[in-house]
């Protein structure tokens, strides 16, 4: 039996990639390591009547064109929307960030009426940014070294989407591409909580600090998260975000695709330099036209390939490729809502997201903490209670509680242990319960995840939740290596699909979807 | 001043959008809070309340209680058995719609009937030489719709529900209140409709709300019950038909066919009102199809792309007619279309000329981008547009 392509990997990106390739008829394999899809978009019920969004844990920046491309509604995906960031402030104050327009403004002009104002403006300059760096997402990046004439074509796509954008706002783009997120905030806005709270998508996942330059444009990458047609909509999905991978698998095997867990793919298949299959663990071969991995850049060149395959360029590359894991999860059961001494009581405040990040200096401080190797003691956290939006995810009247966490550094001074998963586990929940004292006593269950844990679990290489840093110099055509940006690989017939490619992680799928349209283009 | 209903003193406080909106003569939420968005997904992930008292409900009682309503109504009712609802559409003398609701089956000798419309004078009117009774209890009873996946559980923690299956409906106590439940209601999901003396309304209310809390229970207004019911292919009166009692000129009504009811046409049985003409229109098909449609969404990209602007879809259900077109010329036109936030389409309820209302017929349907009338493609899809398991099972 041999099939027109093998993907290795059955995460939201190798299944996305294997979707396209069987709606364009091919017959298709998904390898997944695991006794189940996802990767580390997966739902579990760890604690009896609890499930978990045990690794990522919302949607936005999932592509609308594969929602509708896979009818992924029609194979169960619901997106129920999150609808406030919340911002507990050590003296007992609070900033929440609401939706409705009225509702916002009244919060905001209570800190500051300047931030009021400017908030509109920011909101329209960023999504006009948001508008011309889009149709990046959906190509293979173009490279302006190229002297491939389809780059070229890409680049003057490009161009025209730049022009326009206008002469000012090319020049803050330029500006959101080279700052830092506080500094670039700082022009903004002077309420030192929606500064920091909102540089906070600067820094997720990666190993980088509010104050590091650079941070600006993930700022972006975040805003850019859509739904039904707004910019910076996030969202839940009901079942949590198992049910993302689940449906994207039901529809791929809607059109045929089919998929092996617990397979682990040891080896790629490599004769006269090209890629002709794969070698599971144990022995068994699998023949393939092409090969797409969804493995991480590192794992697939250095591991599945190998070196010798290689040219030495793209090894030296991928060893520099940085990874550096900085985020873990806590997710706690909780017998009760949690109570926040700012704003007492159940309310609408708990259906959106809670953010832990009172001023810029915690987070640079939380941050400074991970850089010297050690957990943050004040960690910044993203926290979101999906029961509060699916009651199905806990038995009646309780609460799961997903809390995202920073900085827990891959490398850490001494080694990830128990002891250090479990006090970084009691970091979150005492840094927590000096804004909400009473969850403590609420807390049924706790799961610590580490980036040690991601590594060991998912496979993605020191717990980089976006398979590699989200940072200038390993992104556009440079991720996850010049030259070898457009999901091509030196090894003919080998390809990559996962978010270590172009334009990178966050539960989005383009990299799948891209690298699907790089195949079929070039295999048509 | 418009009439209260027997929820309102729960209800008011709780409306924190100070949006109200009439219906029936009575004073109803739009929506509780600011937006009505968190309401509409409780109906798909929870649970969401709505309170529905301002439907006319008539008892019919007495020996010829079947026999009256199998006169007015298109649906076999001889044969409903007690515990059964149905829906029905009822039609005047030239086959026309009037109103469409519900009939339950109370007893071998009790209905009652549910109704957009007052159809009092009209029901008595038909009883003449009947052995029945036709009684206006829309004051007496409060109606409540419970509806979304959790409804179910929070029925089950207030007492003992009967195992209903889908329309059915039964007399329990909920938390010691003696109610009927049906189950049945106007998203498309599983859901039950609750009636309940006035008297007894606001302790049912309480609890509801007290026992739906730990199941995400939200009370939830006409607009998100708007969308939901256009996801469920669920016609509105006065919004996508015209009661042929009201209709100034002939084109502005509809048969059951029309309304795409042709399974709520029961031309087998002896008499009732309109047969004549709906049996003509059977036999040589009816010229207008009540269909769903779906806007394409690379097509309305393109028109706001080419205006400047990001794709924007409405925040809300409309209900104002929207001409279509094909091969040119207008071919029909839609009368509610929302943007389904769990589907993640655009769509529409539209009537169309028989001619292009089959299925995956191609359309065009006039959009406005900047103040400019354009045209975005549109196709004709089955209804209804969302239909979970749930509903039935």
């Amino acid at each position: 039996m041999k099939y027109d392509a093998v993907i290795i990997g059955g995460g939201h990106n190798g299944l996305v990639c294997a979707a396209y390739l069987a709606r364009a008829g091919k017959k298709v394999l998904v390898l997944e390591r695991r006794e189940r899809v996802g990767g580390a978009a997966m739902s579990e019920e760890v604690f009896p009547g609890f499930r978990f969004s045990v690794f990522s844990y919302v949607v936005s920046l999932l592509r609308p064109e594969i929602i509708r491309d896979l009818e992924l509604p029609r194979h169960g995906l619901h997106i129920l929307p999150l609808e406030s960031t919340l911002t507990p402030l050590p003296g007992g104050d609070y900033l929440v960030q609401w939706n409705d327009h009225d509702q916002n403004r009244r919060e905001l002009a209570r800190h500051s009426l300047r931030d009021a104002e400017a908030y509109d403006e920011f909101g329209l300059v960023l999504h006009h940014m948001a508008r011309a760096i889009k149709p990046l997402l959906a190509m293979a990046p173009p490279d302006p070294t190229s002297l491939d004439p389809r780059e070229w074509i890409s680049l003057l796509h490009l161009r025209s989407f730049f022009e326009q954008l206008g002469k000012e706002r090319f020049h803050a783009l330029h500006k959101l591409l080279t700052m830092s997120a506080a500094d670039y905030l700082d022009e903004w806005f002077e309420t030192e909580a929606l500064k920091a709270t909102k540089s906070a998508s600067g820094i997720i996942g990666t190993m980088l600090g509010p104050r590091s330059p650079g941070t600006a444009y993930v700022l972006l990458h975040h805003y850019m998260g859509e739904l039904d047609g707004v910019f910076r909509a996030w969202g839940f999905a009901k079942g949590g975000n198992g049910s993302v991978s689940a449906a994207i698998a039901a529809s791929a095997q809607a059109r045929g695709t089919e998929i092996r867990v617990n397979a682990t793919v040891e080896k790629v298949l490599i004769k006269n330099s090209r890629a002709n299959g794969v070698v599971l663990e144990g022995g068994e071969e699998i023949a393939a036209d092409i090969v797409v991995s969804g493995a991480d850049p590192r794992r697939t060149f250095l591991g599945l390939v190998g070196e010798k395959h290689l040219p030495s360029e793209l090894v030296d590359s991928i060893r520099r490729f940085r990874f550096r894991g900085a985020s873990a999860k806590v997710n706690l059961a909780l017998g009760e809502l949690p109570d926040f001494t700012c704003l007492p009581g159940p309310g609408p405040h708990l259906r959106g997201a809670i953010s832990i990040s009172p001023s810029v200096d915690y987070l640079e401080r939380a941050y400074d903490d991970a850089k010297y190797g050690e957990i943050s003691r004040r960690p910044y956290m993203d926290i979101v209670i999906p029961s509060m939006l699916d009651p199905a995810m806990a038995p009646p009247g309780k609460h799961v509680m997903s809390i995202f966490v920073q900085y827990a550094p891959y490398h850490l001074s001494g080694g990830w242990t128990d002891a250090k998963r479990e006090a970084l586990g009691d970091a979150v929940v005492d840094t927590l319960s000096e804004y909400a004292p009473s969850l403590k006593g609420a807390i049924l269950h706790r799961q610590v995840v580490t980036p040690a844990d991601i590594e060991r679990i998912v496979g993605l290489t020191e717990g980089n939740i976006f398979q590699g840093e989200l940072s200038l110099q390993q992104m556009f055509f440079l991720r996850p290596a010049p030259a070898w940006s457009r999901y091509r690989t030196p090894v003919r017939g080998l390809y990559q699909c996962g978010s270590g490619t172009h334009p990178g992680g966050g539960v989005m799928g383009a990299s799948g979807r891209n690298a699907a349209f790089a195949i079929l283009g070039e295999r048509q | 001043m418009l009439k209260q209903t027997p929820f309102h003193a729960r209800t008011a406080p709780l409306c924190q959008s100070h949006a109200w909106r009439r219906w029936a003569g009575y004073v109803v939420a739009s929506s509780y809070e600011l937006s009505h968005e968190r309401e509409y997904h409780c109906i798909r992930a929870a649970a969401a309340l709505f309170d529905i008292s301002p439907l006319f409900k008539y008892s019919i009682r007495g020996s010829d209680a079947a026999r009256l309503l199998d006169r007015v109504t298109t649906r076999d009712l001889s044969r409903s058995q007690v515990g059964q609802v149905l829906y029905t559409g009822w039609c005047d003398g030239a086959g026309k719609l009037l109103d469409d609701g519900t009939v339950a089956r109370l007893a071998e000798d009790a209905f009652l009937m549910t109704a957009a419309d007052p159809n009092l004078r009209w029901l008595q009117d038909n009883a003449l030489g009947l052995e029945v009774e036709v009684e206006d209890i829309s004051e007496s009873v409060g109606a409540l719709s419970l509806q979304g996946p959790q409804s179910r559980q929070i029925l089950e923690a207030l007492g003992e529900l009967p195992s209903l299956k889908y329309f059915r409906r039964a007399e329990t106590k909920l938390r010691g209140i003696p109610v009927s439940v049906s189950r049945t209601g106007y998203t498309g999901d599983l859901g039950y409709e609750i009636w309940v003396p006035r008297d007894n309304a606001l302790a049912l209310w309480d609890a509801l709300m007290d026992v739906g809390r730990g199941h995400g229970i939200m009370p939830a207004g006409m607009l998100a019950l708007d969308m939901a019911r256009i996801e469920a292919g669920l016609m509105l009166l006065d919004v996508d038909y015209v009661s042929a009692r009201k209709a100034l000129i002939e084109s502005q009504t509809s048969s059951p066919y029309e309304m795409d009811l042709a399974w709520t046409v029961d031309l087998s049985k002896p008499n009732f009102v309109g047969k004549r003409s709906l049996e003509e229109e059977a036999r040589r098909g009816p010229q207008w199809r009540f269909v769903g449609i779906e806007i394409d969404w690379d097509s309305l990209e393109r028109l706001y792309t080419e205006a400047g602007l990001a794709t924007r879809v409405p925040q809300a259900a409309w209900r104002t007619s929207v001409p279509l077109y094909a091969a040119g010329e207008q071919v029909g036109y839609a009368t509610s279309g929302v943007w389904s936030l769990v589907l993640k389409k655009y769509i529409a309820l539209a009537h169309v000329r028989a001619g292009w209302a089959g299925t995956g017929s191609t359309l065009e349907i006039e959009i406005t981008v900047e103040h400019h009338r354009r045209r975005a493609a549109a196709r004709v899809v089955k209804k209804p547009f969302f239909d979970p398991e749930r509903k039935r099972k």
